[in-house]
């Protein structure tokens, strides 16, 4: 009973085809309110092509063939009437290069609220401090936030974007190997903020290091060639892992 | 060593070709300005034009020139604007995009004297509109929109597919992403293009000799109702603009002083036309200013 009202996402045997190159092949697994879960997998193992698939990104790209469900709160994203644009003020997405609008730090937070028609300055201003502080980078910007976003270093724009995402409240965030382009201080620093993220949202994301999903993430899942090869408790996988594949991996990335 | 002598040797080439590019601009820019700066005076910019006698002035040419240049970027701007977001960010690679680019491209490769000959037989015969400002106009879209659409196609395409995904992340339409996002950065390209689409337009005589006419009627400066006759602002009034005026000079000027008129007016199409180039790149870097933020 506590687990159903618990699940936020969860697929059902998801099969993705970009043309006819089958790059997931039935994933099905549930994911949990106000938990951080890590996709790992090597490389070209469908870790960013699933992630993608729950804010309906995939379908931008021509050619692609999804089929399975996804629901969120219970509902079905892949339903026809679904509304994407309302789906991805619900899912933020923060991807691995960081890519700031090329505009000033305050208006690449306030972007979306002011797409969703809010003016009032004041408004804007709180929710700017607001997921700045949330995003660990108030105390460096907010003696500059209206210079460009671009002569923040590589990590203060990553944050900046997570800000961005912030700032529209969605429920879920999607972080596709955020740290992977950040030196380790930068890398740290997020690793921190998503753990105090987790409370008010649910966080799902791509890692290709290992102590980082080690460290941050409650459940894990380890992917191998479109297949979901096993899905459990963080220290379960890591410490207990069931599956050969997933035991190989993680001792060849350790060892 | 050896390819440090060959990497010398071929920058050494490079300068030389950019040194006679430079040469041969700057004798032709100082030529025509020494030749002509001398004439250009206020009477000579603002009086009209006299057919058989000295001291003639270029001020209705002038005037028409811009009157030209501000209709024709009125119609073309708007639709270079609206073809390259489609073959930017909507067409499907297929072969009638792709026919549609190869059409723009064939298109801004004409001569513009035909151009203008096609202008004459559509737009003066066909369509009636005789020797105006108005055939003047759609020739000189004719002219220009395939430059202006593949630069607002090519500014475009220089933004970032992860700034389009930020924006469809964030939750920002398809539509809104172009609008707010793809658009505002690319802004500095497309103004840049647009103003120096200008200059070419400004300077185009080939075009409009059969189309916008080779009359300049005096034009009254006190009536500005677009329908009366010799107003300025008359879309259906003949217009010889300035280009034409120097290309008619030199082929039939029968006035005392047609080379000093042909000298300065040059000069004066020339400083116009630098004009507009400083001011696409002036311009351009303000508005990329604007958009990143201040400093
Ligand atoms: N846009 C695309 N078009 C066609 N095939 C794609 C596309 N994106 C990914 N693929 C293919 O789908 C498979 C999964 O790719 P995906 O990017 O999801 O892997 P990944 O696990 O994120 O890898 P990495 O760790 O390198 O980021 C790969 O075989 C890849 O070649
Ligand atoms: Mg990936």
């Amino acid at each position: 009973m506590v687990e159903q009202t618990n699940k936020i996402i969860s697929s059902n045997d998801v099969h993705l085809f970009y043309g006819r190159n089958e790059a997931l092949k039935g994933i099905t697994m549930d994911f949990n309110e106000s938990e951080i879960t890590a996709l790992i997998g090597p490389s070209g193992c469908g870790k960013s092509t699933f992630l993608r698939t729950l804010n309906r990104m995939n379908d931008l790209i021509p050619n692609v063939t999804i089929t399975g469900t996804v629901k969120l709160h219970q509902q079905n994203i892949y339903a026809p009437d679904t509304d994407t644009v309302a789906l991805r003020k619900e899912i933020g997405m923060v991807f691995q290069q960081p890519n700031p609008f090329p505009f000033s730090i305050y208006e690449n937070v306030v972007y979306g609220l002011r797409l969703a028609g809010i003016r009032d300055r004041r408004q804007l201003d709180e929710a700017v401090e607001t997921s700045l502080q949330q995003a660990a980078i108030w105390d460096e910007v907010k003696d500059k936030l209206h210079e460009s976003a671009l002569s923040l270093s590589g990590g203060q724009q990553q944050r900046v974007c997570i800000a961005r995402v912030l700032a529209v409240k969605p429920d879920v965030i999607l972080l596709d190997e955020p740290t992977s382009a950040l030196d380790p201080i930068s890398s740290g620093q997020i690793e921190n903020m998503l753990l105090e993220l987790k409370d008010q949202y649910t966080i799902i994301l791509v890692t290709h290091n290992m102590q980082q999903a080690s460290r941050i993430s409650d459940k894990t899942a380890f992917f191998l060639q479109g297949h979901l090869i096993e899905y459990a408790d963080t220290k379960t996988i890591f410490l207990n892992p069931q599956q050969k594949e997933t035991e190989d991996y993680i001792t060849g990335r350790f060892g | 060593m050896n390819s440090k002598k060959w990497d010398k040797v071929a920058t050494g080439v490079l300068y030389f070709i950019a040194g006679i590019m430079i040469l041969i601009l700057a004798f032709l820019l100082i030529y025509i300005l020494v030749n002509g700066l001398p004439h250009v005076s206020w009477h000579f910019l603002t009086s009209s034009a006299k057919s058989f006698q000295s001291g003639g002035g270029i001020g209705v040419q002038l005037f028409n020139s811009f009157y030209l240049l501000f209709l024709a970027m009125l119609i073309s701007v708007p639709l270079s604007i609206g073809a390259g977001i489609y073959l930017s960010e909507y067409a499907r690679k297929n072969w009638l995009t792709s026919l549609i680019r190869s059409s723009i491209d064939i298109l801004s490769s004409l001569p513009s004297i035909v151009v203008g000959l096609f202008g004459f037989l559509v737009f003066s015969i066909q369509a009636g509109l005789g020797f105006s400002i108005l055939s003047g106009a759609l020739a000189l879209t004719v002219f220009n929109l395939p430059l202006l659409t593949r630069n607002v196609e090519e500014s475009l395409n220089t933004i970032s597919e992860s700034q389009r995904e930020a924006g469809l992340a964030l939750g920002l339409s398809k539509w809104e992403t172009v609008l707010r996002v793809v658009i505002p950065e690319a802004l500095p390209g497309i103004v840049t293009g647009m103003i120096l689409g200008a200059g070419r337009v400004f300077g185009e005589a080939a075009a409009l000799i059969y189309t916008a006419g080779q009359s300049a009627p005096p034009l009254d400066f006190a009536n500005w109702n677009p329908f009366y006759i010799a107003s300025p602002l008359n879309p259906l009034r003949p217009a010889e603009t300035l280009a034409v005026h120097i290309w008619k000079i030199n082929s039939e000027g029968i006035m005392p002083d047609a080379s000093q008129v042909s000298a300065g007016a040059s000069a004066v199409l020339i400083i116009a036309v630098l004009l507009f180039n400083f001011g696409a790149r002036y311009i351009s870097a303000r508005v990329y200013r604007r958009m990143t933020g201040g400093q």
